[in-house]
């Protein structure tokens, strides 16, 4: 619950502004995105993920690292990423 | 070792480690507490203890969400989910907490509507699909995941998704930060300041940390090679004899934080005059409840709430293990009628919590702990 998951966006929501779809570990989600102060954000950007929401943008490095290390840890990993394949984020 | 020796920087490990040992004054001992469960899971995972000098003490602190939830808001939770047409949500971490009346897993083999869901709007999104039923969300989490809550609490506002309310459990850092800063059980060197939280609080709130206590604090980062680099930091700023907050994730956190999502905390909840911690106790002003410009939205208007305070198994630790006072394998239930399969405490339940990650990874360093016990 609280780790920070790095994701990609992969598409801006026309119809929603404050939604993303953002490609996580191969799991391709909508995440909302209205928490980033001033910040916009495009197809290729690196986000920090928390339940759901971006809480900052970050570089791709960092994004990588992160990523690594979180695949280090194992099984509080598997299970967040299990919880988000769930998920049902959408527009609407 | 084991850990250590697998990580992909172990050589930049190794030097670190060198350079911390050459910073210790000889004949001193340092007590380091890390306030954030992620740490802590990393320190054992990675087994950086093995890579500290004997004279640095890594202390567990009380940052993991679920493991300072007292029993009672457990037990008022499932009084809410046990209510006519109520569907219960709440985080995977949260199912196997256990309450006076056992847990929300056991709540839902009873009966009870209870799922897990990844995120508060999960939630939300239950509450459309179901307009009959009354869908309350079981808020936990320091500010790395209110602001979460109070932008769905918006949404649901701005939806009109009158169904929608949240049993609001947020903590905040700062005060319990201060708590351990003012329990007498506890002296300690330096805080290894939490990473996430940051991101949204940024790192003004820790100055009061080096003003008032004198102690130094550095924000980190969680790979391994950030926490070395934290206990590099405090410890040149001790032998310079300063005290500071210094930000060693900086490429994540920003000094001043999020403030977007203070500005969405504030706006739906408030302060609560004092909340119960578990292990700390009573802490004012340590933990938020919804506004009542949000009262629509707050299950603790909607439903009668019991609030019944169930004192913890006499058997059960977690409040030394929380305010760092004692390590994991030192309570006498750890491992034999505690484990993550059948938790007494808390602090077994989380993977973010110090026994289970003790349990999970600690117990590689098998001569570690013998050394520990018999000191």
């Amino acid at each position: 619950m609280c780790l920070g998951i790095p994701g990609e966006i992969v598409e801006i929501l026309n119809d929603r502004p404050d939604l993303a779809m953002v490609a996580v570990s191969g799991v391709r989600r909508a995440i909302n995105i209205g928490l980033l102060e001033d910040e916009t954000v495009a197809p290729g950007d690196w986000i920090l993920i928390h339940v759901g929401f971006a809480l900052s943008k970050i570089d791709e490095t960092e994004a990588k690292a992160a990523l690594d290390f979180l695949e280090s840890i194992g099984q509080a990993y598997d299970d967040e990423i299990a919880a988000l394949r769930e998920s049902m984020i959408e527009q609407g | 070792m084991r850990f250590v020796d697998e990580y992909r920087d172990a050589g930049t490990a190794k030097a670190l480690a060198a350079r911390i040992t050459a910073l210790c004054e000889p004949g001193r001992a340092y007590k380091f507490m890390e306030v954030c469960g992620g740490h802590t899971h990393t320190i054992y995972k990675h087994g950086l203890e093995d890579y500290l000098p004997e004279a640095v003490t890594l202390v567990h602190g009380p940052g993991c969400p679920v493991c300072v939830i007292p029993m009672g808001r457990v037990d008022d939770a499932i009084h809410i989910a046990s209510q006519p047409d109520v569907i219960m949500t709440s985080f995977g971490d949260m199912m196997r907490v256990p309450g006076g009346n056992g847990s929300f897993l056991d709540a839902k083999a009873r009966g009870a509507d209870i799922r897990m869901v990844y995120s508060p709007l999960d939630a939300l999104k239950i509450a459309k699909q179901n307009p009959s039923k009354r869908v309350v969300f079981m808020a936990i989490g320091f500010e790395t995941t209110a602001p979460s809550t109070a932008m769905t609490v918006l949404r649901a506002k701005a939806d009109g998704v009158d169904n929608f309310s949240v049993f609001c459990n947020h903590v905040t850092i700062i005060p319990a930060i201060k708590a351990i800063l003012d329990s007498p059980d506890l002296r300690l060197d330096g805080f290894i300041g939490p990473g996430h939280v940051s991101t949204v609080i940024g790192c003004r709130p820790y100055r009061f940390i080096a003003r008032d206590y004198g102690k130094p604090i550095v924000v980190a980062g969680f790979e391994p090679l950030d926490i070395l680099q934290s206990v590099h930091q405090l410890l040149t700023q001790l032998a310079q004899g300063r005290c500071e907050v210094e930000n060693q994730y900086a490429r994540v956190v920003p000094w001043d934080g999020n403030p977007k999502a203070l500005a969405a905390i504030n706006e739906v909840m408030e302060l609560r005059p004092h909340f119960e911690w578990r292990g700390l106790g009573f802490i004012s002003q340590s933990a938020l409840r919804m506004s009542a410009a949000y009262a629509r939205h707050d299950a603790e208007r909607i439903f009668r709430i019991p609030g019944g305070r169930v004192a913890d198994p006499t058997s059960c630790q977690c409040g030394e293990v929380l305010k760092g006072v004692l390590k994991p394998w030192e309570c006498k239930v750890f491992g034999t009628a505690c484990t993550p399969e059948t938790p007494i405490g808390t602090c077994m339940v989380s993977s973010e919590g110090a026994c289970a990650a003790y349990y999970n990874f600690g117990r590689f360093s098998r001569e570690r702990v013998k050394e520990a016990t018999r000191q």
